[in-house]
């Protein structure tokens, strides 16, 4: 071996591990398709998104109600997550003493450690109930039927993005510059005002991003999702009882994957509904990139 | 202003109720026994020792693949290229690869090995596709940690006419150890809690403690999962709350050395 040669050897396997990560992404989005291939070229796509009816029996495959499932339990999740992340970021950057940042940094890791599954087990026992009973009995006089549903999933998907939202908004903050606070506080405007007019605007793009990546983290969540939204094939037309169930695309895939037979058109369309949530959150992902990155040009942080 | 302090104790207040409501459902059966000893009537009895290994096992496969070609990737990220279209191509992948939801991984997984390479349901199997899944994580934190090497360190050893691959390894990754392995201490953590992509690879039932990394398996997550779903009655419940404090405390423990460790990489820095 020649002295160069040992160099040139790990330069390539450095190169070849770079790649890998790409490599992986390419052969997932090869699978699917290939899996996905039997129903993509029989039927057609635009009655796969927007159809209502999901009845694999009789070779009727309507994606829409997943889909519809999937947007609607996220949406729910957001109303959560937005207001209480974004509030809890603002404060982390500009409120806190350091004591409360010291406490609350290290719970906020917690929470986006903890499994999925854990939430969903959480939620199935405690959010379930608490609406089923407590709840039910608040608003109708009588506990509910069921206290699955949208609202129980996206009580627990909002929590589970708060860590993701907190923490791209918080960057976000921190990244706008100190001359234009000390500006606003220049003109005599208070630390509210400041926060209200020049530190949100000013972070806007960076918090985008945040709540993008969280879109996309409630529309891939599975564990917590399959347990308290109840599986029925329908559209969730009620935030309470037994009209707010639903399914979404992930967990209409969890469920049928483990009885469909391999090779069957069932089976191709639920391929396809994985491919449907690959690109859903390859969109995502790449917009709030592109967020990220143009804040990243802006200023560093 | 009193809505900002309250959006922050708000956000303890869910943690702390999750957290000790999970480990007060499990704390009947929780001992020694349940950590380390054998299942019995599909896991309503007896401990969790063959789904702890399985996980664990799994985990350990997921690392060895995902940490050399991560820490490899870095390095060559940040060392060995100016960014052109190429680094972007390798960014594009990992940040895709990062936003991929866990079942699409799983449905991978089931395909690649057991449809296409006719592998069984094994270790290796499922310690892969969490591999797969942890390696953008390992990338990403690897990457910030070799950036934080000071350029002084890495210029001092090009001074001493150190060649790039002895910088490399007598320099740059000794300083920047602690920050990798905070990385591949969050992607273990995430490997070890996860589900959905190993619903399909791991087994519920007979309990099995796998010798080589081609022997079918049981998971906790995956347990935990059958626990909830199936559950009959209360029993359930209460093993199932009892396995979830084992991961959680799995988290906690993790979560404390990952912190610990990060907190000494920034005093590296500031020294």
């Amino acid at each position: 071996m020649k002295p160069g040669d040992k160099e040139k050897t790990v330069r390539a396997a450095l190169f070849l591990s770079a790649l890998s990560a790409a490599l992986i992404l390419l052969f997932i989005v090869f699978f699917l398709f290939k899996e996905a291939l039997p129903f993509l070229s029989h039927g057609d796509l635009v009655g796969f998104l927007t159809g209502t009816v999901w009845k694999p029996t009789a070779n009727v495959y309507g994606a829409g109600i997943f889909i519809a499932g999937s947007i609607l339990t996220t949406a729910g999740a957001l109303f959560i997550a937005v207001p209480l992340g974004v509030a809890c970021a603002v404060f982390l950057s500009e409120v806190a003493p350091k004591k409360a940042v010291n406490i609350l940094r290290p719970a906020i890791e917690l929470l986006a450690g903890i499994p999925s599954i854990v939430y969903g087990l959480f939620a199935l026992i405690v959010i379930v109930g608490l609406v089923q009973q407590d709840l039910g009995k608040l608003l109708t006089g009588d506990s509910l039927p069921t206290g699955k549903g949208i609202l129980a999933a996206a009580l627990i998907l909002g929590v589970m993005i708060l860590p993701i939202v907190i923490s791209i908004s918080q960057d976000a903050i921190c990244a706008v510059p100190r001359s234009f606070r000390e500006a606003s506080y220049a003109l005599g405007s208070t630390k509210w005002q400041t926060i209200q007019k020049v530190i949100l605007p000013g972070a806007m793009p960076g918090i985008a991003a945040g709540v993008i990546l969280g879109v996309g983290r409630a529309i891939g969540e599975t564990m917590a999702v399959v347990l308290v939204l109840g599986n029925v094939g329908m559209i969730p037309s009620n935030i309470l009882g037994i009209d707010s169930r639903g399914e979404t695309l992930t967990s209409a895939i969890m469920l049928d994957m483990s009885y469909v037979p391999v090779g069957s058109m069932h089976y191709a369309a639920l391929f396809t509904l994985g491919l449907t949530l690959f690109f859903m959150a390859f969109a995502l992902s790449m917009a709030s990139e592109y967020l990220l990155a143009k804040r990243r040009r802006q200023s560093k942080c | 202003m009193t809505l900002l302090w309250l959006s922050a104790g708000s956000i303890l207040l869910i943690l702390c109720s999750i957290v000790l409501y999970v480990v007060y459902r499990g704390s009947h059966d929780l001992g020694v026994e349940f950590v380390l000893g054998q299942p019995e009537n599909i896991w309503l009895a007896g401990g969790m020792l063959p789904a702890l290994i399985g996980t664990l096992y799994t985990v350990l496969i997921a690392l060895l693949f995902a940490t050399p070609l991560g820490i490899g990737a870095a390095v060559h990220l940040t060392q060995y290229t100016k960014e052109g279209r190429t680094t972007k191509l390798m960014r594009i992948g990992s940040d895709a690869l990062n936003a991929i939801p866990s079942i699409v991984f799983g449905l991978f997984g089931l395909t690649l090995f057991l449809y296409y390479l006719r592998m069984k349901p094994s270790v290796f199997a499922a310690g892969l596709t969490l591999g797969f899944m942890i390696l953008p994580t390992i990338i990403r934190t690897a990457e910030v940690a070799i950036k934080a090497v000071p350029w002084s360190e890495i210029e001092g050893s090009y001074a001493l006419g150190a060649t790039k691959l002895q910088t490399i390894t007598g320099v740059i990754l000794p300083t920047a150890l602690p920050g990798i392995i905070t990385g591949v201490i969050l992607g273990l953590g995430r490997a070890a809690g996860e589900t959905a992509p190993i619903i399909w690879l791991a087994s519920f039932w007979p309990p099995i403690t796998p010798l080589s990394p081609a022997d079918p398996f049981n998971s906790l997550t995956t347990t935990l999962y059958f626990l909830t779903s199936e559950a009959q009655n209360e029993q359930y419940i209460t093993r199932a709350f009892a396995v979830a404090s084992l991961l959680l405390f799995m988290v906690l423990v993790l979560n404390y050395v990952a912190r610990a460790l990060n907190n000494r990489l920034s005093a590296n820095i500031r020294r």
